[in-house]
């Protein structure tokens, strides 16, 4: 048969490829309807809210009503951040009575605040300490820092040099976010000295599509002793979010330490879920990385690990120790600072080299649930081994309580705690001590001693010493031993937090000093013990840094900061502060408890700065040697060429 | 033809399945997210209502939603600064008017701190600073609010500064 038609019917079985058109027409056609049904039913069901992919959640409307005439705080059980919280009813309270400055914060006041000894730059926000290390001759410093502003923001390296962890010289930019890799932020990192005399810099770099990744950097020239330029290993990221590992949770890489079979180890902080834990990498280059399959170590519901630090102490020694140091005597201590709730935690374990694994002593008091290295305001801290002096030094950084107005009025944010030395408390065995650097006495000028001074009950003394604002005090305080005998055992468990502060009267204490204080006491922060004794005669400590009356502006922290403090058989009980300015730091019992506070009075500046020791226990007489020395300025300047210290 | 009966059953088949079966279809509807979120804030109401009000948060995660209401924060305060600079123009009492500079200072510390680090930190995944941020924001507003001896001209603004800051921080702590 012949075709003459172009077109066959389709009725022809003998045209195979027409029925094949047929068929793909209707199967097309079939789909096309399939596909339009289906986009249809999404378009409904996307616009419904009831039905969900989700299993079905309670979706009941909260009756929570605002009172929309009123600013009282609602209270952190309903949701409002503590931090607002502290703020409010303070502001709240003094609307109605009592004193309170409304518009403080002149240049007069502002310009008092900054710190005479402390570490901080010439302006602008500072952030987390960076890499220290000592190297040829040089103590180094970095830390984060913002370039264009007071708060926290384009975040890159500032780098400090000093001989003696005191007196520092400002050095240029370290590094600054001009990668892919770290264009969102040039972040928190640590340096590991390597043995044939490299130094190796790993840091956090937020890319420019805000994905969290570790690199590398090394000095430009090893012969400069001030390490002013720093090179970025030109293959980063040395390590990206691993699978599992969300790109925002993964930060802050750790010095390295040796392992036995020769290769370097680093452990990085992040979360899964609400688990807070620390990666482990084995590296033989820092530029290739092994991820060991097993946690460091993780923790439920403390959130996400930022800064993680770990390294040995020893049992025996007052020294420190290399971080890659080996031996019996040795414990660990594992660190890290909670992004949930701003304070760094820090548990003594052991370290299994070949589980990969650190386990705290008392899993009651593991990372983040246990002990503090500082009852104020302290984070992202770092420790490095001081191989000149053999011994192990903390640096935390200290941001500001005040109001972001004052931050941007003043110019600047943040300081570092005093260098602290780190050790194991070898008498509880449980904890550790913390002790500002030898050095930071060589600022020590002329002192007053008080010995043996015997406090009242109620009693509050002015100490005559010439200035108040720039102070290095040392002080012994003892309880009435017959008072004590005598007072009833209380099952009053003393929290500073809620405690009331230093107002609230208790038989055995509180009892200290007020630093910052006005004459008038308008003005005046105490630093106190509050002393309980027990349901079986035995005494429990608190020591306390009490911002509640520090000033007369409302919009700063009026926390009370605080803990227990673990006091001895024969102990007395003994403080040292650092006053200097806005920034005051306390250690109880040699460093066993710290807290360090930030303080802005309008009125107790300068010369009307005042030192008091008060007693407002009931039923003891206080007595208290102690010993104040005015401090010297620690001039941090900028580094000038010819500069000979 | 005999091949495409089996297909054309079983097209009928998916298409009759399909038009009941909207579980399987992939959603694009933020709904139940706003909501959860939205319950772990101080005031629920005020939280759905401004999210809701943004179309940005139909598709927007957690991170997108406390940058919605970053952005609130920033109109309230451009606005209420707005309002602060029209009032000190007036003749106004002394202690009124000093009050009224000090509550700019504020605000423009929301506009130019508080604002600027917010964003930042929640773009580049730290954060912690903008619940910061937002804490500030509301303190500011406090701050500004006490500063009136006698009645505050910016109550209002102050009050809903305050509760959008809390909100905010909120829903921010909810990324920690």
């Amino acid at each position: 048969m012949r075709n003459d038609s172009p077109y066959t019917p389709l009725l022809n079985n003998g045209s195979h490829n027409n029925n094949r058109n047929k068929e793909i027409h209707l199967i097309v056609f079939g789909f096309l309807l399939l596909a339009s049904l289906i986009t249809f039913s999404g378009y409904i069901a996307s616009n419904n809210n009831v039905v969900s992919v989700v299993p079905h959640a309670d979706v009941s409307f909260s009756d929570e009503v605002t009172k929309t005439n009123t600013v009282v705080s609602r209270g952190v059980s309903a949701g409002v951040s503590e931090k607002s919280n502290m703020f409010l009813s303070a502001a709240g309270g003094n609307k109605v009575v009592g004193e309170s400055e409304s518009f403080p914060w002149n240049n007069t006041m502002l310009s008092w605040q900054r710190t005479a000894f402390h570490f901080q730059p010439e302006k602008n926000w500072m952030n987390d300490p960076n890499g220290p290390m000592y190297y040829k001759g040089w103590y180094h410093f970095f830390y984060q820092y913002n370039p264009n502003g007071a708060v926290w923001g384009d975040i890159v390296w500032g780098h400090a040099v000093s001989r003696d962890m005191i007196h520092w010289l400002h050095l240029p930019l370290a590094m600054v976010a001009d990668q892919w890799y770290d264009s969102n932020g040039v972040w928190t990192g640590s340096a590991t000295l390597l043995p044939d005399g490299q130094v190796i810099m790993l840091y956090t770099g937020s890319t420019n599509e805000s994905v969290q990744v570790q690199n590398l950097a090394y000095p430009a020239d090893l012969n400069d002793p001030l390490l002013v330029d720093w090179i970025k290993y030109p293959s980063n990221p040395v390590l990206v979010p691993p699978p599992g590992i969300l790109p925002k949770d993964f930060r802050d890489p750790t010095t390295a330490w040796l392992t036995s079979e020769g290769k370097w180890r680093i452990t990085i902080g992040s979360k899964l879920n609400k688990t807070g834990i620390a990666l482990v990498y084995d590296t033989v280059d820092f530029k290739t990385y092994e991820r060991k399959e097993n946690l460091l170590n993780a923790v439920p519901g403390t959130g996400m690990w930022e800064c993680v630090d770990f390294f040995p102490v020893s049992k025996k020694s007052e020294n420190g120790l290399d971080t890659s140091f080996k031996g019996d005597d040795v414990k660990h201590v594992m660190k890290v600072s909670l992004d949930d709730d701003r304070h760094d935690y820090y548990a003594l374990g052991t370290y299994d080299e070949k589980k990969v694994q650190f386990i705290a002593d008392d899993l009651k008091n593991d990372v983040g649930i246990g002990l503090r290295y500082d009852y104020g305001i302290f984070y992202a801290s770092k420790t490095f081994y001081d191989q000149k002096k053999d011994r192990r030094v903390l640096w935390g950084w200290i941001g500001e309580s005040d109001s972001e107005y004052a931050d941007v009025a003043k110019g600047w944010a943040s300081v570092q705690s005093i260098p602290r030395i780190v050790k194991l408390d070898k008498k509880t065995g449980s904890n550790l001590l913390q002790w500002p650097v030898a050095e930071v006495e060589s600022l020590r000028l002329k002192s007053d001693e008080f010995k043996n001074l015997k406090v009242k009950p109620g009693a509050v003394v002015s100490l005559d010493i010439e200035t108040a604002t720039q102070l290095d005090i040392i002080a012994e305080f003892e309880i009435d031993k017959e008072a004590l005998e005598k007072t009833a055992e209380s099952n009053v468990e003393y929290e500073c937090s809620t405690s009331g502060g230093a107002s609230k009267r208790g038989a055995l204490g509180p009892f200290g000093l007020y630093v910052l204080a006005d004459g008038d006491l308008s003005e005046y922060t105490p630093v106190y013990f509050y002393v309980v004794k027990g349901s079986n005669g035995k005494l429990k400590t608190s020591i306390c840094s009490d911002q509640s009356r520090s000033s007369l502006a409302n919009d700063v922290h009026k926390q009370i900061y605080g803990s227990v403090v673990p006091v001895l058989e024969g102990e007395k009980l003994s403080l040292r502060i650092l006053v200097d300015h806005s920034i005051v730091e306390s250690f109880a019992q040699g460093g066993r408890t710290c807290i360090t506070s930030r303080v802005y009075p309008t009125r107790a500046i300068y010369g009307a700065a005042k030192l008091f020791i008060f007693n407002n226990a009931i039923e003891t007489n206080v007595t208290a040697s102690l010993k104040v020395w005015q401090m010297n300025s620690a001039f941090i300047r900028p580094y000038h060429p010819d500069q000979k210290r | 033809m005999t091949n495409f009966k089996p297909l054309a059953l079983t097209i009928i088949f998916c298409f009759f399945v399909s038009s009941h079966c909207t579980i399987i279809i992939p959603k694009n509807n933020n709904g139940n997210l706003i909501q959860q979120t939205c319950k772990q804030t101080p005031n629920y109401a005020i939280c759905i209502q401004y999210l809701k009000s943004d179309p940005r948060s139909s598709d927007a995660d957690i991170t997108g939603l406390a940058l919605i209401m970053v952005d609130i924060i920033k109109s309230k305060a451009n606005t209420t600064l707005n309002k602060i600079n029209q009032l000190i123009k007036k003749k106004q009492e002394p202690s009124q008017k000093e009050a009224l500079n000090s509550c700019a200072g504020r605000y423009k510390a929301i506009l130019v701190a508080d604002v600027p680090k917010s964003v930042a930190a929640l773009k580049q995944g730290d954060p912690k600073f903008a619940e910061d941020g937002s804490n500030d924001a509301a303190v500011e507003a406090t701050t500004c609010e006490n500063g009136f001896k006698g009645k505050s001209p910016l109550s209002n603004e102050n009050i809903a500064m305050h509760d959008v800051a809390a909100i905010t921080a909120a829903i921010v702590k909810q990324l920690l």
